[in-house]
């Protein structure tokens, strides 16, 4: 299982997480987890960042002299330490014993929790159910929710074999979710078309 | 067929009620589009199961901008979200029976409902199973009709429990009405224990017809069951010309007709309402021989003699003489006929025989009316005798009777139901152990309350809006029988509902007319009993 970052914030339906490496992010609505136990977090990933380290300090400018932008790294390598990439995640389940639940945790993640991307067979798994729409579609974020869900029924479908089986299914629920909102069904999918 | 069609599961309950029956949302996996109003459904609800009738087929949407604003459905995976979920199919089912679940319909078989399933009971196309727990399998009282739409169970009626009651078999002309008769006729003579006397207007039921193509010759009653049927003629000549082996040619006295046949007629033959009471003075005048001396007055001054006393104006006199002119003119209708008509008639019945008037060229309605009301009237009054007889002696009562008509509307419209002696059979139900099986492509001309009486009833296709509700007049669910009646094939397919079945139900005819047909409608046992009679019975396959 890949680890992607750490986490530096949470709260109960959110967590924020660091990668150790500058643009290792995770896609955008991909399945992620915390793995520390008895509970284990699952996440679905909705904004990413990369920002200078020191709040108030913005990058500048540097590669007017440059032939191209692996040169401006390789010249000035600090850079890397300068800025970080950091994702967030909206908490869409957890696993607790062998049980897989599709409903908010009872505790947030703790700080430092590592943050792993989940393999197939584990998004294989928890896409039997989707009931992580309803959270998806009622949570109040900074990108648009067509987007993210879109995305993540992207992401989820490359877990099955039967991929437009899969998109068919979800379509078909999200239809009953919004069923006063034709504009979203639409837009998501448009998004999510085979 | 295979355990997963057993199965075919439909949808789910969503909404009813008792009185207008449930609504049922249609699995997305289920496609409308295979779905006919007029199939048998089961719905399992959580205490019994439910046996009913598909009765519309409606489109549902979740929201009402859709309708407006459509989607992509060109995009099949848009497509295949949306149906199911925003769009949907939707069905009326009216549910009229428990069929098991609860004590009453283990040991008793198929309860009317009182309740309806409960929410998001499952809903099932009826198996064979199913369909034939409701029906009756075939036997020896129970003969196979047809089939129920997209099934190969078979539908049975109970014959002896239709022919209690008076029958109708309605439909517009072309329809499969001719070809049903002869196949409920076949399965009566078999399995009923009545006997059949019938007024044979076009020359079908004794003896071969064509079929409407005109080619394909069908055979009747009497060349299958020839020891079972009787065919008598109003026209020898006719009969001869078309090979048909007859038993009895049929002349008719002018002392057996009565007044009560005249006025039936008076509108074919064109009688004033002071004409027909004529009738009734001349009868009152000159008894039996009433007709016979009213054509014979041919002296002026006797004539004038006569009307006076009797009070006539002489232009009703000539009215009615111009009208009995035309029966005169019926070449079976004559001063003194050699044979009894009526003894010939009862005298095969009585041996169990059955009886088939056929009317040759005759075919117009006013020697169809007078004979068969005259006929049927005093064949009525002897069976009334006999059964008055039996109950005051209690001795067997006579073989119960079953007459048919067609153009039955002439004989039981508002005015001559109430005269003739159709109308009182039908109302009378089974007093005197006879009863009607009426044939008519137009049921509005018949009259409300005969209509009310008639057991079970056999709608083909019908379209015009007076004659549908007719039909419908009085039957619980009319809304929904109304639809399914709208909807019927144009040939062979047919809503019955009534007295002898437990559930309306859509029937697409048995076929009739080919060779493997009539082997299926004669029994075995007799198809075998002897060399001869299999011999003969093979020449009619050719
Ligand atoms: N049960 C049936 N089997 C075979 N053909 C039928 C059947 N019912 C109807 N038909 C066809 O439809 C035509 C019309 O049927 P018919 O009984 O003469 O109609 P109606 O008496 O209602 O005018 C027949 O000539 C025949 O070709
Ligand atoms: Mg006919």
């Amino acid at each position: 299982m890949e680890r992607v970052g750490e986490v530096i914030e949470a709260s109960t339906t959110e967590f924020v997480a660091q990668c150790y490496e500058l643009y290792q992010l995770p896609p955008l609505g991909s399945l992620v987890k915390t793995r520390d136990l008895p509970v284990e977090l699952y996440g679905i990933v909705y904004n990413a960042a990369t920002t200078s380290l020191e709040p108030g300090r913005r990058p500048i400018a540097r590669g007017k002299d440059e032939a191209t932008e692996e040169e401006i790294y390789r010249s000035s390598p600090q850079l890397l330490k300068l800025l970080r990439s950091e994702f967030n995640a909206l908490v869409v389940g957890h696993r607790q014993g062998d049980r897989l639940y599709h409903h908010l945790p009872p505790q947030p993640a703790r700080i430092h929790s590592f943050v792993y991307l989940c393999s197939p067979e584990e998004v294989n798994e928890f896409g039997q159910s989707f009931d992580f729409l309803n959270i998806l579609i009622n949570a109040h974020l900074p990108v648009p929710t067509e987007e993210l869900v879109a995305a993540s029924l992207r992401q989820m479908s490359q877990a099955y074999e039967d991929r437009r089986g899969f998109l068919v299914a979800a379509g078909k629920e999200l239809a009953i979710l919004l069923g006063g909102n034709l504009n979203q069904l639409k837009a998501i999918l448009g998004r999510i078309r085979q | 067929m295979t355990q997963q069609e057993e199965n075919q599961r439909l949808g789910i309950v969503v909404s009813g009620s008792l009185n207008k029956g449930v609504e049922v949302k249609l699995d997305s996996s289920a496609s409308i589009e295979d779905i006919a109003v007029g199939r048998f459904v089961t719905i399992e609800g959580q205490k019994r199961r439910f046996f009913g009738m598909i009765t519309d087929v409606s489109l549902g949407l979740i929201d009402q901008k859709l309708a407006l604003t459509p989607p992509d459905v060109s995009d099949p995976f848009i497509a295949e979200v949306l149906t199911g979920t925003s769009t949907f199919g939707a069905l009326h089912v009216s549910p009229t029976l428990a069929i098991g679940g609860d004590v009453a319909t283990l040991l008793e078989g198929p309860q009317p409902v009182k309740t309806v399933p409960s929410h998001f009971s499952v809903v099932n196309l009826a198996s064979q199973r199913d369909v034939e727990l409701v029906f009756g399998k075939e036997d020896k009282e129970r003969f196979w009709i047809g089939n129920p739409l997209d099934m190969e169970t078979k539908i049975c009626l109970d014959l002896p429990e239709l022919v209690k009651r008076s029958n109708g078999i309605f439909g517009k002309s072309g329809t499969g009405k001719t070809f049903f008769t002869r196949m409920l006729l076949i399965g009566m003579l078999q399995k009923s224990n009545a006997v059949n006397l019938i007024f044979d207007m076009h020359n079908e039921y004794g003896w071969e017809g064509s079929s409407e193509e005109g080619q394909r010759k069908v055979k009747a009653l009497k060349q299958l069951f020839p020891s079972n049927v009787a065919v008598f003629t109003l026209d020898e000549e006719s009969s001869r010309r078309r090979g048909v082996s007859t038993d009895f040619v049929v002349r008719i006295s002018y002392d057996e007709i009565e007044p009560e046949d005249i006025v039936l007629l008076r509108q074919t033959l064109n009688l004033t309402e002071p004409a027909v009471e004529t009738v009734h003075r001349m009868h009152r005048r000159f008894g039996k021989n009433w007709l016979q001396n009213t054509l014979a007055l041919k002296d002026a001054e006797e004539i004038k003699e006569l009307l006076k006393e009797l009070d006539i104006h002489e232009s009703t006199f000539q009215n009615l003489k111009r009208g009995l002119a035309t029966i005169r003119r019926l070449p079976f209708i004559e001063p003194h006929a050699p044979t009894n008509a009526v003894r010939g008639i009862l005298e095969h019945l009585d041996r169990g025989m059955n009886v088939v008037l056929e009317f040759g060229r005759y075919r117009d309605i006013t020697a169809y009316v007078l004979v068969a009301n005259m006929l049927a009237r005093r064949i009525y009054a002897q069976y009334q005798e006999r059964m008055e007889k039996a109950m005051a002696e209690n001795t067997a009562p006579p073989t119960p009777l079953v007459i048919t008509i067609e153009e039955a509307h002439r004989f039981l419209d508002s005015q001559a139901a109430s005269q003739t002696i159709f109308g009182t059979i039908a109302r009378e139900m089974r007093k005197y152990n006879v009863t009607l099986l009426v044939i008519d492509q137009r049921p509005s001309g018949i009259d409300d309350e005969v209509m009310s009486q008639i057991g079970t009833k056999i709608a083909f296709h019908l379209d015009n809006e007076r004659d549908i509700d007719s039909v419908l007049a009085g039957v619980s669910g009319k809304s929904e029988l109304k639809s399914v009646l709208s909807k019927l094939e144009s040939k062979q397919q047919a809503l019955i509902f009534g007295h002898a079945v437990p559930v309306p139900v859509v029937v697409r005819m048995r076929e009739y007319g080919s060779a493997e047909s009539y082997k299926g409608f004669i029994p075995r046992e007799e198809a075998e009993a002897g060399k001869q009679a299999e011999k003969d019975i093979e020449e009619l396959w050719e």
